[in-house]
């Protein structure tokens, strides 16, 4: 699972909402994973980053987008390493509210959950 | 100024299988290059011939590079409804417009196709001949001509009941072929990881440019099976995420679809797939989820939502249940997996999809998905509705003498309000 997935990930166990966010990750097993750097890309997804949990997730992470970003290719290639690269094959996701733990293996989450235990 | 003067006319010729998805996949890909589609021919039913203005060649190549309706297009010079009509159509396209590529230093050829009908290598010289009057000054080269002219004489479409004349006739400069080879190289019968119900190649390509999929979109396939439809994303360039309810196929692991084959080996999961065509740079993750109780945040952040839902009919449809609804000498599943039990009532799925392709589409993101339809029973008004999504398109390919499914196409036109808050 990558870092950029547990940025978009929420848990859904009934009546938590958005205090869902963001999951606590603990990984077991993490690879690095060589991905082709891609500018244009990364500098999309910026924006779209919660920063306060990327940075709960990940150690070296700049503290926020600076300005010009767009252009800046150091910052971009930090980005593209720490959202695209980093791989956890094994660990849990835990809900912030209810404790619940979501497990991830072979590098795949498992958000499944009980009809009990999910939003109406 | 007059838009029809700056706009040239071009020749789409068409391959004749999918024809209902032809028209939006070219609308789509037209509105995708900055380009609108705009035609005189008020429909194109089953032809393979369409004449459509294009505001310019850069739109057109680029059009070509993602189409797998199209065959090829061509920069019209001339038509008409016999040879007469073509040559006197051919003596009023502006000569200034033909001079660049009739040149002395150039080189050229020229085909004669023929549709539903076969000519002697006799009659195609004597058509090439009969094209003296234009003002050629290049030299002929038939091995690699810098510039193809081509011929292209409609017999019908019957092949019981072939005319004497040709319907009509057109002459055009070639200018590329479009991406039908895709629907070979990519083909399910050479893919490592199949599963019951992957797509057929050529209608997962059709599904990307009816969702106007482009290089750096994130795609997402809530119900992403052996991860097909995503293929064709990525080939396009585009950052690809998949779900799906069984924990076997998201892993690549249990019982195999192939003929003689029992087991997944390790090298068929989604990930591999993507590796097969060189596409693994834009996996980014498949989770195991499901679809009717999502787990992404709050936020818009796909650009396409393209999908193939279980109808019921060939993969079982299902969506997690509660324990005291499962029936007796049903299996649980092992590790966290949750029982699988209740059947998930088709419109209820539509209702949720609909819904969150709202909540998570980007403004102008578009939702294709696949509808399974009673034929007998079918009326426009089963397509689902969203007050945030505009229906684009509604393509309907046959299964059986009674069943159809339908290629539904939308897009988000409106911000999401939670309007249930609660």
């Amino acid at each position: 699972m990558k870092l950029l997935t547990h940025n978009l990930l929420s848990s859904h166990v009934r009546g938590v909402g958005p205090r869902g966010f963001p999951l606590r990750l603990q990984a077991t097993e993490v690879r690095i994973n060589p991905v082709e750097f891609n500018p244009d890309f990364v500098a999309r997804m910026i924006p779209k980053v919660e920063w306060a949990a990327l940075l709960e997730a990940a150690d070296t992470v700049p503290k926020g987008p600076i300005e010009g970003y767009e252009h800046d290719e150091k910052f971009l290639r930090q980005m593209h390493h720490v959202l695209l690269e980093v791989d956890v094959l094994e660990g849990t996701l835990q809900c912030p509210e209810s404790g619940r733990l979501f497990p991830i293996s072979r590098g795949i989450p498992n958000m499944l959950l009980s009809d009990e235990e999910t939003e109406t | 100024m007059a838009l029809s003067c700056t706009l040239n006319r071009y020749l789409l010729l068409m391959a004749q299988e999918h024809l209902e998805f032809r028209l939006p996949e070219i609308k789509s890909l037209l509105s995708l290059f900055g380009g609108q589609f705009i035609s005189s021919q008020e429909t194109y039913g089953k032809s393979p011939f369409w004449i459509l203005s294009i505001p310019s060649e850069d739109i057109a190549r680029n059009l070509m590079k993602r189409t797998v309706c199209a065959k090829s297009i061509f920069e019209l010079w001339g038509h008409g409804k016999s040879p007469e009509e073509l040559y006197n159509s051919l003596k009023n396209y502006p000569v200034e417009k033909m001079v660049p590529f009739l040149h002395s230093d150039s080189t050229y050829k020229i085909k004669i196709h023929t549709f539903n009908k076969t000519l002697t290598q006799e009659e195609k010289v004597k058509r090439i001949d009969a094209l003296e009057f234009l003002p050629f000054e290049g030299k002929v080269n038939l091995k690699k001509p810098q510039h193809i002219f081509s011929v292209l004489e409609d017999y019908g479409l019957d092949p019981n009941c072939i005319p004497e004349n040709p319907h009509n006739i057109y002459f055009g400069r070639w200018i590329a072929d479009g991406q039908r080879e895709l629907i070979e190289s990519y083909s399910v019968k050479k893919r490592h990881f199949i599963g019951n119900t992957s797509m057929d190649a050529g209608l997962s390509f059709i599904m990307a440019n009816h969702g106007k999929v482009k290089e750096n979109d994130i795609v997402f396939d809530p119900f992403v099976g052996t991860g097909g439809l995503l293929i064709a994303s990525a080939h396009f360039g585009a950052y690809v995420y998949g779900t799906d309810i069984d924990y076997n196929t998201v892993h690549g692991l249990g019982k195999a679809s192939r003929k003689n084959q029992k087991w997944r080996g390790p090298d068929e999961n989604i990930r591999a797939n993507l590796r097969q065509y060189g596409l693994e740079k834009y996996y980014l993750d498949v989770l195991v989820s499901d679809a009717s109780k999502p787990s992404w945040r709050k936020g818009t952040y796909f650009d396409a939502i393209i999908t193939d839902p279980p109808y019921g009919i060939r993969e079982s449809t299902r969506r997690t249940g509660s324990q005291k609804e499962i029936p007796k000498g049903m299996e649980k599943c092992p590790e966290s997996h949750v029982p699988v039990s209740l059947s998930y009532h088709l419109s209820d799925m539509f209702f949720d999809l609909l819904n969150f392709a709202a909540e998570t589409l980007v403004l102008g993101g578009r939702l294709v998905y696949w509808l399974p339809v009673y034929t007998p029973e079918y009326t426009e008004e089963m397509v689902p509705w969203h007050p945030c999504l505009k229906l684009i398109s509604n393509c309907e390919q046959k299964l059986s003498s009674h069943t159809s499914r339908r290629l539904i196409t939308m897009e988000k036109v409106k911000k999401f309000e939670n309007l249930f808050q609660g």
